[in-house]
């Protein structure tokens, strides 16, 4: 069959408005998953055991199986329970929660890390433990913890082909539009995996100065 | 919870989980194999070999595995590679893994004290020599628990390949979930099936830890 | 207003770790605008009994009463939670490795809480600062985050952070033990201002010779129990009990080897 990369042009401004949605998909779901990993790392920290126990079996369930499979329970579950979203939402939840569960992880131990006499200093100060926890330690272990939840983020992107399968119209997805219509699946994949890197890599520079910045400002 | 279904479809997604492990076991395979050879390229004296390391866990790394598992199957006869899924998957997911694993080695390749190297040099001993006899040995060491990391990583990743209609334990859940409707069940066998394989894997990994630090 | 009830009452103060009796049948009482040493070896328990004062390592058995308050009352926790929160206001405590936060500027250290506990508005509390700021020398260093300080700076920044609540009392927990040689004076200093406005204050120390300076009373603490207690002059000159006396020869030799 040999290859054509000149069916490209006609198909590019659908696959590149894919493109955008892979970037509003991952924006959304990097904030749904960092504040959903903060939440779950103080609720498995401190909140009471009847609370604590059911999102640590959360956690433990996402941790230990597939995105993919993980994308089936929501798209589907929530289907069942009556609500019905569009595959966007569901995709943007799926994959938030997935990786907020490994946000957690990270989350949980700069927490942990930051030293016991910050959160005495400031309960010496009158500051209730869920005070002194938003204030004095949170944002700390949230600055430590950067560069690590940036590498997530990336992975993050690259995940984001996954919610095609649920049909969200991004990148993945539209490329296989296009190859629905060219049979042309070589050309467009690679294309495909090429604006991925081109991301990626867009990402990867921006972590590199956070994480300079972060270093200069210690 | 409807648990009659769920004891009537589980030898279904018990068969698709040894399909999941045989996936699991194969890519590691060769997935170690690239990562040998990626890690030799990265480390080694050559430029050529060296850029082409690098180009290899850069690219690899920085495109979603699902893509390049779709760039070998669908687009593979394109360029006269013909592969059933299984193989495709296998394959696409190894070289993939292959990547990361990369990385893994040569941090601990790296780790190793520098002097150590040095002194084993200073001892009159080739490259080769103090790779094979110092170096590498605490190296093993010190990559056991990362690439159980990976390991990990890989046994949930081969659930991609229920995109390219592998029957295993991902497609296998997405099939009873369209015929049943019942998401929560289904997600619970395969989830269980999954965690069970990790742990043991798992398992293994803390027993092969333990063994190298004894020695 | 009555000085015949003391300021700060321990009673029958009693701590221990297990097996370990690190508090053994305290008492004290300090009336307002005293200032209170207490020395002793490491392990004695003298910052144990300062840190049960807010609670923070709570007591075994014991009263501790501020004014007319009872300090470590025994309530249901949500109850207990707001009492301490309540009282802890109206005592401030410095450190040794000061615990300033560090992802917050000067400013802020000292604004966060009268911010959030008193809801001083952003200028308010920022004249607050600037006013505390001042009193310990450290206006300059407003904007500058505590790892652009130095020890003395940050721990004056500490002191500061403290009086922003307008405490009652302020504990020192061997605010200086922590510090370069050369920069302990500076903290001193402050304290000792702090000592002329008659703020109540109970501190920590391993230098005599300031607690000789500045402190009203002397507690000497061992082994869980107070040794001896007195008029700085007394103690220091004149030691009765036979460990005192040890510690203070074997400090002084320390200070001088």
């Amino acid at each position: 069959m040999g290859l054509d990369f000149s069916v490209i042009p006609k198909y590019l401004d659908i696959v590149l408005l894919g493109a955008l949605w892979t970037i509003a998909i991952t924006v959304g779901a990097a904030i749904v998953s960092f504040f959903g990993g903060i939440f779950l790392a103080v609720t498995a920290l401190y909140a009471p055991p009847v609370v604590r126990w059911p999102f640590r079996a959360f956690s433990f369930l996402f941790l230990g199986t597939p995105l993919l499979l993980q994308l089936f329970l929501i798209y589907f579950g929530l289907v069942q329970i009556g609500i019905d979203v569009p595959a966007f939402v569901a995709g943007v939840i799926g994959l938030g929660l997935h990786f907020a569960v490994y946000n957690s992880e990270l989350f949980q131990t700069s927490i942990l890390a930051v030293d016991k006499g910050q959160i005495e200093a400031a309960r010496t100060l009158g500051l209730s433990r869920m005070q002194a926890l938003r204030k004095v330690v949170v944002p700390q272990a949230v600055r430590d913890v950067i560069p690590p939840i940036g590498n997530n983020m990336i992975a993050l992107l690259k995940d984001s082909a996954l919610v095609s399968v649920i049909g969200v119209s991004e990148l993945t997805l539209s490329a296989q539009r296009a190859i629905g219509s060219t049979y042309r699946p070589f050309e467009f994949y690679v294309l495909v995996a090429a604006i991925y890197y081109i991301i990626n890599l867009a990402m990867e520079a921006v972590l590199r100065r956070v994480e300079r910045r972060i270093q200069a400002s210690k | 919870m409807d648990y009659a279904l769920m004891q009537r479809v589980f030898p279904f997604f018990l068969e698709a989980a040894w399909i999941t492990i045989l996936l699991s076991v194969l890519t590691a395979l060769l997935g170690l194999t690239c990562a040998m050879l990626g890690t030799a390229a990265r480390l080694s004296r050559f430029p050529v070999l060296r850029f082409l390391g690098a180009a290899y866990v850069s690219v690899f790394r920085g495109t979603p595995a699902l893509i390049q598992l779709f760039i070998l199957y669908f687009g593979g006869p394109q360029i006269g590679i013909q592969l059933d899924a299984f193989e495709a998957g296998v394959i696409g997911l190894g070289v993939n893994v292959g990547a990361y694993m990369t990385e893994t080695m040569r941090g601990a390749i790296i780790a190793v004290d520098k002097g150590q190297g040095e002194a084993a040099r200073t001892l009159g001993m080739s490259l080769a020599q103090a790779m094979r006899n110092v170096i590498l040995p605490q190296a093993m060491r010190l990559m056991i628990r990362p690439l159980g990391v990976n390991f990990n990583t890989l046994i949930k990743s081969t659930a991609l390949v229920a995109a390219i209609s592998v029957v295993e334990l991902t497609y296998t859940a997405q099939r009873y979930i369209g015929s049943t409707y019942k998401p929560f069940e289904m997600f619970l066998i395969a989830g269980l099936l999954y965690m069970i394989i990790i742990y043991v894997v798992g398992l293994a990994v803390n027993w092969a830890d333990r063994k190298a630090r004894l020695n | 207003m009555s000085d015949q009830t003391p300021f700060i009452d321990i009673r029958h103060a009693k701590k221990s770790f297990g097996n370990l009796e690190v508090l053994k049948d305290i008492n004290l009482q300090v009336e307002r605008g005293q200032i209170v040493a207490i020395i002793g070896p490491s392990g004695s328990g003298k910052s144990t009994l300062l840190r049960a004062i807010n609670d923070l390592d709570p007591l075994s058995g014991g009263e501790i009463w501020l004014e007319d308050k009872q300090i470590n009352k025994s309530l249901p926790h949500r109850h207990y939670e707001k009492h301490i929160n309540e009282v802890r206001q109206e005592i401030g405590m410095v450190f040794q490795h000061f615990n300033l936060f560090p992802h917050l500027k000067v400013r802020e250290n000292v604004t966060l809480a009268p911010k959030m506990l008193k809801g001083l508005s952003d200028a308010q509390a920022n004249a607050l600062a600037e006013e505390q700021l001042d009193k310990v020398g450290m206006l300059e260093r407003i904007d500058y985050y505590p790892s652009q300080l130095s020890g003395g700076q940050k721990q004056r920044v500490a002191i500061a952070r403290a009086l922003a609540m307008k405490p009652k009392v302020m504990l020192f927990d061997e605010a200086t033990s922590a510090l370069d040689p050369e920069l302990v004076e500076e903290v001193n200093l402050v304290m000792k201002k702090l000592a002329e406005e008659h703020m109540t204050m109970i501190i920590v120390t391993h230098e005599m010779g300031f607690a000789e300076s500045v402190c009203d009373r002397v507690l000497f603490m061992d082994q869980g129990v107070v040794v001896e207690e007195g008029p700085p002059e007394v103690i220091f000159r004149n030691p009765q009990n036979e460990r005192t006396q040890n510690f203070l020869r074997k400090h002084l030799a320390g200070q001088q080897a």
